[in-house]
């Protein structure tokens, strides 16, 4: 197998090269870029109060909307797992569109829906909440329910029915099986769906961009104040934004990969 | 009788009250709809609120068709470049024993996991006006910030996961019986992966690419960030449709969200496509099994 070597090095190669020139080298610019501001510059220009506000804008509303995708997403998995009824391959396939819809496609029918003379928003005016904070969380919603299903999902396919009725048997309450096998069976890809779900929230552009109006101190969140400042040729400032979103995003990557180990050796 | 076929197989003990079964069932589809059927709904309904003509005549615009055309070419390149590094960085996780594997899947995690601003600013740090490479490019009279080639970087860097994903599963699960007899048989190492490893990744290959072109089209932070949304110029689709969207002409960026609509639909029919087949593979190398 001394053909099967070689080529095993050769996409061991072009994989590292391609990795270090469109990943590696890219994290490195923005370090670099980062040190030559120097932490007292990174600092200074998060801290101004509208770099503050979109930083706690952007995490508050994805962590909300994960959160709420969690619990929404954990539902539809089960209802899809374990129930028949009618429509339900049509519902099944209609939890990926947000994952194949353009974002710039969201934005505009969000806006739409929600707007004063939406569908949703002509309703009550507590409900058009395009332009207002609220429209970044329902955008964030939107982008990032499929990964709470798609993770919660197979886990629960894969769930055999004997130790729940085995619980059942032994006189727990349904209740108490929920809370105490099935659950605990859940938590990593649930825990998984709620990592994956936030961050795709915390970074969304494209339907945030355009349903939240980018009111300063109001509905500005953090990617699209790092756009407005490079707009402006405030490199470091649009840097400074983006290493702290950058260290989130990996964290939640390596918290992730802890997970999926976890839910391995659990299983 | 019928009550107790029910009560036997698969019907779960909490699963007893017909009625919190009904209202859970209702609870979910009811958030689908809400959330994912109306904006899906009110895509096709505002482009023809204007009647078909308004539609057709903005799909005619010249400033949409050249943005349609940056797309795709952006697209194809995104493909072209993705489905080939996919294989190899899937095939050098699952077969290798080379060093850095774990990391290797974990850094093709990272353009979906980081904001697409975030994954513009890098490239527009190195290739930017005052980029680590612009001496460079200079010299050699290329230019890759607001044109073309920024936008297929941009689009390969985010489109970079999904063919390595797909097939990675596959490889996994397929495990490495089947290659290795075909080697101890004497087949070669490029007969081993024509004739055995390419049928079996061939639709994880297929589902990366729908996947990886649904992403590529539609993408907008990266893009935004380093193409300099020139008009006629380095205008994509999704830059066409939010700039339409901003300067109130609603049916024409309805209109033009119609192709990418039905675009993310066909990506969801694919893989019901997909998942059937396999499934029905699946069923087929059992009964073969059952038989022999």
């Amino acid at each position: 197998m001394t053909g099967s070597r070689y080529s095993g090095t050769l996409a061991w190669g072009v994989t590292w090269a391609v990795l270090g020139a469109l990943v590696l080298l890219p994290l490195a610019a923005v370090t670099a870029k980062a040190a030559q501001a120097g932490p007292g510059g990174i600092i200074a220009s998060i801290m101004s109060p509208i770099a503050l506000s979109a930083l706690t804008l952007s995490f508050t509303a994805a962590l909300i909307a994960a959160s709420l995708n969690t619990v929404m997403g954990t539902l539809i998995a089960w209802v899809l797992v374990r129930y028949e009824f009618f429509g339900k391959s049509i519902v099944n396939s209609l939890v990926d569109v947000p994952f194949a819809l353009p974002t710039a496609v969201a934005g505009i029918t969000l806006s739409e829906l929600l707007g004063p003379t939406g569908w949703i928003g002509k309703l009550s005016p507590a409900l058009a909440v395009a332009y207002a904070p609220a429209g970044v969380l329902v955008a964030m919603v939107f982008v990032s329910l499929p990964f709470a299903v798609r993770a919660v999902q197979p886990v629960l396919a894969d769930l055999e029915a004997d130790v729940e009725e085995a619980a059942a048997v032994l006189g727990a309450s349904p209740f108490q099986v929920f809370a105490h096998v099935i659950v605990p069976t859940l938590r990593p890809a649930m825990l998984t769906g709620l990592a994956l779900g936030f961050a795709r929230a915390v970074g969304e552009f494209g339907s945030v961009v355009i349903i939240s109006g980018n009111i300063p101190m109001s509905t500005l969140t953090g990617p699209v104040l790092i756009y407005q400042r490079l707009e402006q040729y405030d490199t470091v400032g649009a840097t400074s934004v983006a290493v702290v979103m950058l260290s989130v995003s990996l964290v939640i990557l390596v918290a992730i990969s802890l997970l999926q180990g976890a839910g391995r050796s659990h299983a | 009788m019928r009550d107790m076929t029910e009560a036997i197989p698969r019907t779960h003990p909490r699963n007893g009250s017909r009625h919190a079964r009904r209202a859970t069932i209702a609870i979910a589809v009811s958030w689908i709809l809400l959330v994912l059927g109306a904006p899906l709904t009110l895509v096709f309904v505002t482009a023809f609120g204007e009647g078909a003509g308004a539609f057709f005549s903005a799909l005619s615009d010249s400033e949409f068709l050249h943005a349609a055309l940056l797309t795709m070419i952006a697209a194809l390149c995104a493909v072209a470049f993705n489905t080939v590094f996919g294989v190899l960085a899937a095939w050098t996780v699952a077969r290798t024993r080379l060093p850095g594997r774990r990391l290797i899947s974990m850094l093709l995690d990272l353009p979906v996991a980081v904001s697409p601003v975030v994954a513009g600013l890098m490239f527009l740090l190195l290739f930017g006006r005052q980029g680590w490479f612009v001496s460079v490019l200079e010299r050699i009279d290329v230019q890759i910030v607001f044109a073309l080639p920024g936008i297929v970087i941009a689009t390969i860097f985010v489109t970079m996961p999904f063919v390595a994903k797909e097939v990675l599963a596959v490889l996994q699960e397929t495990g490495v019986a089947q290659e290795e007899a075909a080697a101890t048989l004497g087949a070669s190492s490029w007969q081993v992966f024509t004739r055995i490893v390419v049928p079996n990744i061939r639709w994880a290959v297929f589902y990366g690419i729908v996947l990886t072109a649904a992403r590529a089209i539609g993408e907008f932070g990266a893009v935004s960030v380093l193409s300099g949304n020139l008009i006629g110029k380095t205008q994509t689709l999704p830059l066409f449709i939010e700039r339409a969207y901003v300067n109130y002409e609603t049916t024409l960026a309805f209109a033009a969200a119609v192709p990418l609509t039905m675009f993310a639909l066909f990506t969801i029919a694919a893989h019901k496509l997909i998942v059937w087949l396999s499934a029905r593979r699946r069923t087929l190398n059992l009964a073969e099994e059952a038989t022999l």
